[in-house]
């Protein structure tokens, strides 16, 4: 009480023209606590990216830095590469199968966990801890259960399927495109079941969280209107939790356009390139090769497709967050 | 009331199945890794091993260690660093907002999303520069700034929840920028601070692209020399299986103790939060 009144007497006692001094120092404060980050980020982020850009029209393409500029050079010989045009076919096909099981699966486990069964809990630990996982982890134990001579294929020989897994070269509904088949390498739907593995949680917390904010009294007043238990999860449910959804593609979309770690740990670029994908080709031209230009280029096409999902999603989102 | 219990039955099968499919990575790397080595033969995969035996630990363990002990290095300095930068800024994000403050926010934010491919060549090159090239300390640097991003947007979002009149009261007690994060921000940061570190400690315990090219050979981190472990030819594989378990441990470990935090720290990551 004795403090209280004290302070109050204190600020009567002080002049208007040093409180408004004060202020002006707790915001240069401020700009002070956030400058350091923000210069680094700046630098780090938006510096590096246009020395990459620089780099990717260079022509260092050997050991020694050469920064002469190539124009275009890189990014034709890019899109007129064997290797390349196959690396975009297997990211068109990881990203939506990638992103359509991880969604069909963390819907569908978050709204059975959701039901008030006993051990939801337990399920959902189960369902979640993959995401504790390194991809790496991930890769080295899904190699060996993938693996064509031994792993999950000692069941399926019971029926006397024996599927080729990651070491399958085949292109399902293949058409010639530039100078690779077009269609879904068989090969690349065993790297997407190790990522479905591991990332089906991340739907799943979402979509969970999502479930438990629609209020019960929604369901009870569809329910008194009389829409059946599917009536009302597909017509009151699905479209509440959409904007999860696009969150959670939008998300899925950037991991997927950048992987890297878990082909690397699990297949490698595969035979005939069947599970090559821009980061792997990045990292073994520029690191393995020293093809820095060419990396360079992998790379700013890697950041223009994540750019494309991630730009508008960002502004959109910033928008509504204010 | 009987077609009720049916769709229980059916709800619950469906979960036990997809449970078990789900635990089937783990069911492999554990019998295998304790399997002696007589019995580490790829056609008996799934069979239990009839003895226990840990020697692929101590051999994974051997190889592993100093590894182990490099990512330790680096993610315990990492987290911190990118912890306490992040509360400032989301502090100064939150509660002082001045214009353009937003922006610069957005700004910030995309370096979250971008593929680090794109700035690892420049990145390489300013590391040799600096003379922090194949160094712990270089990765240190590295993860504490590109984490800025994702530990200020989840202290930015744990502040929001701080009530304004709350700073409001103190600034008219006279507490000033400093005297505000210090004595009010902090204390309520507790549970904050865990989420960001858990989340921290787990991405940087698991990255591989940064590891596997700003290191090589000694200051490698775990992740680079379970790869290295498992792309050798002459490493058995339940040796393999014993290292990528002890890869994963400290993760699991943090995950099974301090589950809700990680969660929390999922769901943070999706800008709205």
């Amino acid at each position: 009480m004795k403090q209280e009144i004290s302070t109050n007497q204190h600020l009567e006692r002080q002049p208007k023209l040093n409180k408004k001094k004060k202020i002006s120092k707790d915001k240069l404060m401020a700009i002070a606590f956030l400058a350091p980050s923000f210069i680094l980020i700046v630098i780090f982020v938006y510096g590096f990216i246009g020395w990459t850009g620089w780099v990717s029209v260079s022509n260092w393409n050997t050991l020694v830095p050469d920064f002469s500029f190539a124009g275009l050079k890189n990014y034709i010989y890019l899109f007129n590469d064997y290797r390349f045009q196959a690396d975009l076919r297997n990211t068109v096909f990881f990203t939506i199968l990638f992103i359509g099981l991880v969604i069909i699966m963390g819907l569908g486990l978050s709204t059975l966990i959701d039901q008030k069964l006993k051990g939801e809990s337990f399920f959902r630990n189960i369902f979640l801890f993959p995401m504790a996982l390194s991809f790496v982890v991930t890769g080295v134990v899904w190699q060996w259960l993938l693996n064509p001579s031994t792993g999950f294929n000692q069941f399926l020989q019971v029926f006397g399927i024996q599927p080729k897994w990651y070491t399958d070269t085949n292109i399902l509904a293949g058409f010639e495109w530039g100078s690779i088949e077009f269609g879904l390498p068989v090969a690349i739907i065993a790297v997407v079941i190790a990522a479905v593995w591991q990332m089906t949680g991340f739907s799943l917390a979402m979509y969970l969280a999502g479930l438990r904010g629609i209020p019960e009294e929604l369901r009870e007043a569809a329910r008194i209107d009389g829409a059946s238990e599917f009536q009302i999860y597909r017509k009151v449910i699905l479209p509440i939790l959409t904007p999860i959804t696009v969150s959670v593609v939008i998300i899925m979309a950037h991991i997927s356009l950048k992987i890297f770690d878990l082909i690397y740990a699990m297949t490698g670029s595969g035979a005939n390139f069947v599970t090559d994908v821009p980061g792997v080709y990045m990292f073994e031209t520029t690191f393995r090769g020293n093809y820095y230009a060419n990396g360079s280029a992998i790379a700013i096409i890697m950041l223009l497709l994540v750019a494309i999902f991630i730009v508008p999603y960002l502004i959109t989102s910033r928008k509504g967050d204010n | 009331m009987a077609k009720l219990k049916l769709s229980t039955i059916l709800k619950y099968a469906v979960l036990i199945v997809m449970a078990i499919i789900f635990l089937t990575p783990v069911y492999v790397i554990i019998v295998t890794s304790i399997k002696p080595l007589d019995e580490v033969s790829l056609d008996h995969m799934w069979a239990l091993p009839t003895a226990i035996d840990f020697s692929s630990y101590i051999k994974a363990f051997t190889e592993l260690a100093p590894n182990f002990m490099n990512s330790i290095y680096l993610v315990v300095p990492a987290t911190l660093l990118s912890a306490l930068l992040g509360a400032m800024n989301g502090y100064v994000l939150s509660k002082w907002r001045f214009k353009g403050s937003e922006l610069l926010f957005t700004i910030m934010l995309f370096g979250m999303f971008i593929p680090y491919q794109s700035i690892l060549i420049p990145l390489i090159q300013f590391l040799r520069s600096i003379g922090l090239y194949n160094s712990i300390g270089g990765l240190i640097l590295t993860h504490v700034v590109y984490g800025l991003p994702i530990t200020t947007l989840m202290f930015r979002n744990f502040y929001a929840n701080i009530p304004d009149s709350m700073i409001e009261s103190a600034k008219i007690d006279g507490a000033n920028f400093l005297g505000i994060f210090r004595h009010i921000i902090i204390p309520l940061s507790i549970s904050g601070f865990v989420v960001v570190a858990i989340w921290q400690f787990t991405n940087i315990w698991n990255e591989f692209l940064f590891a596997v090219t700003i290191t090589n050979s000694d200051s490698q981190p775990i992740m680079v020399a379970l790869q290295n472990l498992s792309g050798s030819q002459i490493v058995q594989w339940n040796v393999q299986m014993a290292g990528a378990l002890l890869a994963a441990l400290p993760t699991l470990l943090v995950y099974i103790l301090l589950g809700k935090y990680f969660v929390r720290g999922l769901l943070a990551g999706s800008v709205k939060g």
